[in-house]
């Protein structure tokens, strides 16, 4: 408890620091450009790769144990339109992201303290949490909502793929993917990913700003990382949607 | 001119720096020696703000560093260049982009002022032409100039270095040590050695401050280091075989 206390006052701290005013915009925009590539633009492959085989997989799945003559193939489409909008979408892919984007951020900022880079701008007179770390929590809440709709595109894609190859027609699947709609289920998921983005990039920054050791400590720090956005992903994923959806 | 008086640090029941008061001119380079876990990180860390200290005070040309607001620390940080002792160059940065980073940071020099500055500082540690080597790239040595470089960039009034010659070989060693001390000659700058090297103290040391277990206890020059007649600091100086030798002759 007193340990969690601990991290939580340290990571207020910290969080006060980061978010001030950049010392000089035109480097600010450097940076944040780069974050957004490596944070974002990186991870729009293995969001593509990951969100169309689930797709395809979670409307196989549904098919399978909808074989009743009772219900109608339909709703395998709306199905997995609701799985891939609400859940796997926002939250399975954020959970993924904190181990891709929350293990690099950690590491990068591990790396710069214990080979005292960090140490190097503090000296030259500059706020180094905000020069590393916000533009990365910007890049991270800017973009994730855009990987979060193109992996709830391709995900459908992938689960009119999977219907197919589960005999389900195109004019059925389409049918049901638009059948009952709600819209508000978008903005639901858009608003948990920028929460989840905001974990990720700021739980990640914390341990790896407050790496102290060596190349062991880098690695801890990694990991504790991610179990720690982990977590917190799960728990505000209950929260935001008790919250929200109630 | 930094000052430091009547330093007290302590990390825990760890009681690492007991009432360190000491003056590190100007146009000189002022080294501090000690064993390995006397104190001396701490204190240079002391120096450049990044440890806080219990009591006492670190002046800057008569400035109070912990007097002052955190803007005002910023801006006399601007002043100060440092050493690390591996180097710490931004390792996704080219070498012309670590020592452009200061000008890009806190000037308005135009991109070709910037560029002349740069190739000035290169050439001063004759590096001239690797601009655009990565940090993995150098050598040993070739960090700590570009290091040095970065250092000196934004012309600095207090040059202060870290083990500057830990992992380099003999030769290299006392090239970074002439390098450090013409650069605080030629600019006039206070710069501040922390080593345990004595090849570095015999060639450089102008004032040389000694450490032990978190008290100054010795104050001089080279010369009258090597006929001192404190015990802890000839166990220090003389603990190798050549050392010994010197001191016989």
């Amino acid at each position: 408890m007193t340990k969690t206390l601990h991290h939580l006052g340290h990571y207020f701290i910290m969080m006060n620091k980061v978010m001030s005013k950049p010392e000089n915009w035109g480097v600010f925009r450097k940076q944040l450009t780069q974050e957004i590539e490596k944070i974002g633009i990186n991870s729009v492959s293995l969001v593509i790769i990951l969100s169309f085989f689930v797709g395809a997989v979670v409307s196989i799945q549904t098919a399978i144990n909808m074989n009743s003559p009772l219900l109608p193939s339909y709703l395998v489409g709306l199905a997995s339109r609701d799985s891939l909008i609400l859940e796997f979408s926002p939250t399975m892919i954020s959970l993924i992201l904190a181990g891709k984007v929350g293990s690099s951020i950690a590491s990068e900022l591990g790396s710069m303290r214990v080979t005292e880079q960090i140490d190097a701008l503090e000296i030259m007179g500059i706020n180094s949490a905000s020069f590393l770390i916000l533009p990365k929590v910007i890049a991270a809440v800017f973009f994730f909502p855009f990987l979060i709709i193109i992996s709830m595109v391709v995900g459908m894609i992938g689960a009119w793929a999977g219907g197919l190859s589960a005999d389900i027609t195109t004019a059925d699947f389409m049918f049901g993917l638009k059948y009952d709609f709600t819209p508000f289920y978008i903005n639901y998921a858009i608003i948990k990913t920028i929460f989840f983005a905001f974990i990720i990039s700021t739980v990640s920054a914390y341990f790896g700003y407050h790496t102290k050791g060596g190349a062991i400590a880098v690695g801890k720090a990694s990991t504790t990382a991610v179990v720690t956005s982990s977590i917190l992903i799960l728990l505000f994923n209950y929260i935001l949607t008790d919250i929200i959806l109630s | 001119m930094i000052e430091i008086r009547n330093i007290e640090k302590k990390f825990g029941n760890n009681h690492v720096l007991k009432n360190v008061s000491s003056l590190f001119e100007r146009g000189k380079t002022n080294l501090i020696i000690g064993e390995s876990g006397s104190g001396k990180t701490t204190l240079i860390k002391i120096l450049i703000g990044l440890h806080n200290i219990d009591s006492g005070n670190v002046l800057f040309d008569g400035v109070d560093f912990n007097a002052i607001k955190t803007k005002e620390q910023r801006l006399l940080r601007q002043e100060i260049g440092m050493l690390f002792q591996g180097g710490a160059l931004y390792d996704y940065m080219s070498v012309e982009e670590n020592i452009m980073f200061p000008l890009n940071m806190f000037t308005e020099k135009t991109e070709i002022e910037k560029l002349e500055r740069v190739n000035f500082c290169l050439n001063r540690v004759k590096l001239e032409g690797k601009n655009e080597l990565m940090p993995s790239e150098l050598s040993g040595g070739m960090t700590k100039r570009v290091a040095i470089a970065r250092a000196i960039v934004m012309q600095p009034k207090y040059l202060l270095c870290d083990e500057p010659n830990s992992g380099l070989d003999p030769k290299t060693a006392i090239i970074i040590d002439n390098l450090i001390q013409e650069i605080t000659k030629e600019y006039n700058i206070t710069t501040i050695v922390n080593t345990h090297d004595m090849n570095s103290v015999m060639e450089i040391g102008e004032n040389i401050t000694f450490i032990n277990k978190g008290e100054i206890w010795w104050q001089g020059n080279k010369d009258e280091l090597l006929n001192s007649n404190n015990k802890e600091l000839n166990n220090f100086v003389f603990a190798s075989e050549l050392f010994k030798l010197l001191k016989k002759t």
